[in-house]
């Protein structure tokens, strides 16, 4: 592997035995000690997570609210200081360039992006500026960590101080690093259906905050978690990844997202998106559950009544439901729960269902 | 379960002879390479290979690969605990994870084996 980025955490990742593969053109820990045993360790536990190589850029400026209410498909004026939102940016045509979370900090706001999209949304972005704005791509500077699990809390608690404690979900606060003040963001966040929190703090001080906290996570049993448990954790719950269900081809009503949609507003692809309501959607992204034996990949071709209707978009096994699960595009009038489906599997046509999502209850601290 | 019994192919599998039989499976090299093994695809019994035909799959959470058949012969006996338990096979990869057995057609094919050590080494270069 060339030229790939690494985190600071890159040499930790690797005296752990970590398995790094590319990702997004970064070295990046696939799993440590194994998919199964991380997933099940962060529903059960604890686990903690780098996603230092994610984008964060920094919208300024006097008209910074109406420069992002023209790109961004929610409601940015509905957040005030120390609130997130997730939203999504969408071409003319309505399909979508990324989705993110934003956040609303005193005199500026925070989005964190895909690693795969962080060039492309910078560009974007600073594109389409309107009026006295500044757009940043500071992705440079920081690290990012998740802490996630039913432990998550007294972890952050015991590192962060007790008032992480009454942290709203979707919502963050600045905290000090010694002299810095309000060095670190730490956000009631995450990608995986769990109570957990989101620390994004500058690079220099990411080992030794990595290495501190798994000191005091220790009594609390936390793990070291890569990005293939973080996959099935997320697709337990449903959550979209860019790149599989959702993507320049696909729109966010049709994708689940219309909740953070607001056609009562312009924004770029508004007018397509109020289009393709009114005509009613031609199809949707479904979950379903193998019911014959097999594993559901992406590209797996989805069969109904004998005819290929589209892909599997995100297919693994659940570790937490013994099943094999996926996520995939199907027409309308088939989306409804129970559906039966098929999925060809390397050949084979294999009997699936479409079933309720989440396939894992949620347990964030709404 | 002795290791230094068994022969070993440059694919990962290994063989123990018990007279006519052959079992089949995959190494400790293997299964570390492939993480939780979450499925198996078993070969049917009666079915004949020839050596080098893909004989059965396993699945990791991230990729699926290929077992191929070291010698020909006929599929005996599959190992049915697999398809419940595919993680015997990171396990116990030589032993509880044994993937099938094969009639041995032609043992002069079991010459082209590595033994232990030479495979050892073989994954050394690796």
């Amino acid at each position: 592997m060339g030229e790939l980025k690494r985190t600071p955490l890159y040499e930790w990742h690797k005296a752990r035995g970590a398995r790094l593969i590319d990702f997004a053109g970064w070295e990046m820990p696939v799993y440590y000690e194994g998919i199964v045993a991380e997933h099940q360790a962060t529903r059960e536990k604890a686990g903690m997570f780098d996603l230092s190589h994610m984008g964060e850029i920094e919208v300024k400026g006097p008209d910074a609210l109406e420069f992002l209410q023209s790109v961004m498909t929610n409601d940015v004026s509905v957040i005030s200081d120390g609130q997130a939102q997730y939203s999504a940016l969408c071409y003319e045509n309505g399909t979508i360039v990324d989705d993110l979370l934003i956040t609303k900090l005193p005199g500026r706001y925070l989005l964190v992006v895909n690693a795969s999209n962080i060039a492309k949304d910078f560009n974007w972005l600073k594109s389409h500026i309107k009026g006295r704005v500044e757009v940043l791509d500071r992705s440079s500077e920081f690290a990012i960590f998740a802490i996630q699990g039913p432990h998550a809390e007294d972890i952050v608690a015991a590192f962060y101080g007790e008032s992480v404690r009454s942290l709203p979900y979707y919502h963050a606060i600045e905290l000090d690093y010694q002299d810095k003040k309000n060095a670190i963001l730490i956000s009631r966040t995450g990608y995986t259906g769990e109570d957990g929190f989101e620390v994004l703090l500058p690079n220099e001080y990411a080992l030794e905050t990595w290495n501190k906290l798994f000191q005091v996570g220790e009594k609390y049993d936390l793990v070291p978690v890569g990005l293939g448990a973080r996959d099935t954790l997320r697709m337990e719950m449903k959550f979209a990844l860019y790149g599989n269900d959702i993507s320049d081809q696909t729109n966010p009503l049709e994708a689940g997202l219309g909740w953070v949609v607001k056609l009562d507003k312009e924004f770029i692809g508004s007018a397509a998106l109020k289009s393709i309501k009114e005509k009613g959607l031609e199809r949707k992204l479904a979950a379903f559950e193998m019911v014959d034996r097999g594993i559901p990949r992406q590209h797996c071709p989805v069969i109904i009544d004998g005819q290929p209707v589209g892909e599997v978009t995100s297919g693994s096994v659940s570790p937490s439901t013994g099943k094999n699960i996926g996520l995939a595009y199907v027409p309308t009038g088939s989306s409804k729960i129970g559906t039966e489906i098929a999925i060809d599997i390397r050949g084979k046509i294999l009997k699936a269902k479409v079933v309720k999502a989440p396939f894992v209850p949620s347990h964030v601290k709404k | 379960m002795d290791i230094k019994a068994l022969k070993f192919t440059e694919d990962h599998e290994w063989v123990r002879v018990e007279g006519k039989k052959a079992y089949i499976g995959i190494s400790e090299y293997a299964q570390k390479e492939l993480g939780d093994i979450v499925y198996v695809d078993l070969p049917p019994v009666g079915e004949r290979f020839a050596g080098g035909d893909e004989l059965a799959e396993v699945e990791s959470v991230k990729a699926v690969s290929n077992i191929f058949c070291p010698l020909s012969g006929e599929v005996l006996e599959v190992n049915e605990e697999l398809t419940h338990s595919p993680e015997l096979i990171n396990k116990d990869p030589y032993g509880q994870g044994w993937i099938a057995v094969i009639e041995i057609e032609n043992p002069d094919e079991l010459n082209d084996f590595m033994d232990a050590e030479d495979y050892d080494n073989f994954c050394s270069t690796l």
